[in-house]
């Protein structure tokens, strides 16, 4: 017995519009970096689900999500790094207190 | 040497030496920027006596006796159409070979006398720099071969009369006085500027060549193109030649063009000299008598109207020439009014033959004109530089003190008056012959003005020279410095030779010359005429007297309208400032500024709302953008399934 395709799609789904909700109202920067991570997961499930209901003989959709999975870390290893240096500059990391170049 | 070698350097030398006063003078001393231009124009002079004399005694006399127009050098410098086209050249012809004499003279002169009397100014440099430049203009004006580069040099001499004019910039008369002198010939040179255009538009040629053939008493090109054709019921050739000849008033500082020449004396007075008494102010002559068959046989009615011109002018401003008080005034008056003379001889000139006396009495007089009038010019700054003031006032009995400058003066004061044997005698005897020929009211007009001219010129020098002796205080004044009196004698020998040069078999419309002697029926009474007013003068002014006050009182209207000068400045100013101003630049610019720029700030305004009030939608919140964009995504996907 295998789970349908749909069920993976849903959880997609899911976790993506979570991710994008996070994005949007969060004001941490973690939490807007993790949001993001979580739209990333959902599109690296939507490869995998992909290759495995629609081309099982083919191996591209788990590459992509093996890309996805590499780039994701090194994204956050730069995110990380920014948000430390506003940290150490504002001595908190809201998205409010980083307005320095406006007006 | 060949003469083609040799032209360019006339040209090339005093354009050089601009560019290099004027753009490293800073670096030179003054003394050596001084030196430097007048030993380079020394040898311009030199060249130009020689192809002028080479011209006059050789190459220039053809096999049948008549003078070659010679085109030194001519080259292409822009091309408009097939026929179109302005040249720069050199051409050589009695006229210009006799201007570059005058020019390069009383230029050199000039630069000599310049080192002494502007000994320690300002800007010294500058002001060699522009005497290299005038010197340049003047002689590139001269030797045009054709009207384009004339009017192109023409307006470079313009120029450098506004630089020099100018050259005390600190002084706000001075300022005023460059202005308004450029904004009057600018003024005069756009109609010169209109009748080149209509001239060539028919004829369709710049050059002087054809435009000064004769064949069967027509100038075939232009009466071929151009006869006939009409303009408001004028033909159109005098319409173009007298719009030329209002571009040559308006250097020549005819009436009523002439308001700017007396300011002009703001400038330093060895410059006034060069550019406002000896060449610039006769460039206006010249392009009448380089054009003058056109005049002759195409346009005779517009030669008249110049003859009339000349001897209202020269009335006029003789008359004004008596009362004023500013040495270098009365100087700038006579100037007008000799100038004037040359224009009432073109304008009675004949053409072939001895009926070309006129003509030739013109450019003869323009000779000794330059000549005597660089001389008092020149005395006139040896005055100012002893006594510090431009007023008669402040002068007399300086005949003690400037011996030279007095002989000088004095020389110069007979020729200009027309004594026999000094230049202004000969000169001004053609003039009168050619005029009594031609019209009798112009002849005892000319008469009449010799007799001012004496008188005036008499009053000058004897306010200057005898006179009650006024306080000079501690400082008496002394004779000027060699390098000034020099000069000033050097031009007092031209003064008193240059009336035994045979002019006329030389210098003739037609260019075949001919025999002329003295009118002793014209020049008996115009000498008497002469003598009466140095009389007058004499009993006047040698002393300080009453009687110049009792004059005064009788003929108290006349005196004051002439002693401001006829109120034509005042005129000018009601024309420009009342009328002008007034009545159509004031509603213009109040259109400007209220409809056009009215309605450039209402979009501005629009602009400017509307931007502010959408300004909030850049709120640099990248959230906020995030929640747009995905709200646009999903109606773009909401779209696309539901449509």
């Amino acid at each position: 017995m295998s789970i349908p395709v749909e069920y993976y799609l849903i959880v997609s789904t899911l976790l993506f519009f979570i991710g994008v909700y996070g994005f949007v109202v969060r004001k941490n920067l973690i939490s807007i970096l993790m949001s993001i991570e979580l739209m990333l997961n959902a599109v690296s499930i939507n490869f995998v689900a992909f290759n495995r209901f629609v081309y099982p003989e083919h191996l591209e959709g788990y590459m992509y999500s093996l890309f996805v999975i590499v780039v994701a870390a090194a994204e956050t290893a730069v995110a990380i790094s920014i948000i430390i240096n506003v940290y150490r500059k504002m001595k908190n990391i809201d998205t409010k207190s980083i307005n320095e170049l406006k007006n | 040497m060949e003469l083609t070698n040799l032209a360019p350097i006339v040209l090339a030398l005093p354009l050089l030496m601009f560019m290099i006063i004027g753009l490293f003078g800073y670096k030179m001393t003054p003394k050596f920027s001084g030196i430097l231009g007048t030993t380079a124009f020394s040898i311009v002079t030199i060249v130009c006596y020689y192809i002028a004399l080479t011209y006059f005694f050789g190459s220039g006399r053809l096999a049948d006796g008549s003078m070659a127009k010679e085109v030194i050098f001519n080259f292409e410098w822009l091309r408009f159409s097939e026929n179109l086209v302005i040249s720069i050249g050199f051409l050589l012809d009695p006229i210009s070979a006799m201007m570059l004499i005058v020019i390069s003279t009383v230029s050199l002169m000039v630069h000599v006398y310049s080192m002494g009397y502007m000994h320690g100014e300002e800007g010294f440099q500058r002001y060699y720099a522009v005497l290299s430049l005038f010197s340049f203009a003047m002689l590139g004006l001269v030797v045009a071969t054709n009207i384009f580069q004339m009017y192109i040099f023409w307006e470079l001499v313009g120029v450098s009369s506004f630089l020099l004019i100018s050259f005390y910039y600190t002084k706000p008369s001075a300022v005023k006085a460059a202005k308004k002198a450029f904004i009057v010939t600018r003024f005069a040179d756009m109609f010169f500027l209109m009748g080149i255009l209509i001239l060539s538009f028919y004829t369709q040629t710049f050059d002087f060549g054809p435009l000064t053939e004769v064949t069967n008493n027509h100038v075939a090109i232009v009466s071929e193109t151009m006869g006939g054709v009409t303009f408001c019921g004028l033909s159109v050739i005098s319409i173009a030649v007298f719009l030329i000849f209002l571009g040559g008033a308006g250097k020549s500082a005819m009436f009523p063009f002439h308001i700017w020449l007396p300011d002009a004396m703001e400038g330093p007075t060895p410059a006034s000299a060069l550019i406002h008494a000896a060449t610039m102010v006769v460039a206006g002559v010249y392009l009448v008598a380089r054009l003058f068959p056109i005049y002759f046989f195409e346009a005779h009615d517009v030669l008249t109207i110049i003859a009339y011109i000349g001897a209202f002018t020269s009335l006029f401003a003789a008359v004004i020439a008596c009362t004023q008080t500013d040495i270098k005034r009365v100087l700038a008056f006579s100037t007008i009014s000799q100038i004037a003379y040359m224009m009432v001889a073109l304008g009675v000139s004949g053409y072939e033959g001895n009926e070309g006396l006129g003509f030739t009495a013109s450019m003869w007089h323009l000779f000794t004109h330059a000549m005597f009038k660089a001389t008092l010019f020149l005395a006139a700054g040896c005055v100012i530089h002893a006594v510090h003031s431009n007023e008669m006032d402040a002068m007399g009995n300086l005949r003690k003190h400037l011996k030279i400058t007095h002989i000088a003066f004095l020389i110069a004061c007979l020729a200009i008056a027309g004594i026999p044997i000094f230049s202004g005698f000969f000169s001004k005897d053609e003039i009168l012959v050619a005029a009594h020929e031609a019209s009798p009211v112009i002849y005892w007009c000319q008469t009449l003005v010799a007799g001012l001219t004496a008188f005036y010129m008499f009053r000058l020098y004897y306010r200057i020279f005898w006179y009650n002796e006024p306080d000079y205080g501690h400082h008496t004044p002394h004779e000027s410095p060699a390098n000034m009196w020099i000069p000033l004698m050097v031009l007092t020998v031209y003064t008193c030779t240059s009336g035994f040069f045979p002019f006329t078999e030389y210098i003739s419309p037609d260019l075949m010359g001919f025999e002329s002697h003295i009118h002793w029926n014209i020049a008996i009474p115009s000498v008497i005429v002469a003598l009466i007013g140095i009389g007058i003068a004499t009993f006047m002014y040698k002393k300080k007297t009453e009687y110049p006050d009792k004059v005064v009182a009788c003929i108290k209207n006349t005196y004051h309208y002439a002693y401001n000068k006829f109120y034509i400045d005042e005129i000018y100013l009601f024309i420009t400032h009342k009328i002008i101003y007034k009545c159509i630049c004031d509603p213009i610019a109040w259109f400007d500024r209220h409809i056009i720029d009215g309605f450039m700030n209402l979009l501005s305004w629009i602009t400017n709302k509307t931007s502010l009030e959408i300004k909030s939608f850049q709120s640099g919140n990248v959230q906020q953008y995030a929640w747009v964009f995905i709200l646009g995504v999903l109606s773009i996907v909401a779209l696309t399934i539901y449509l």
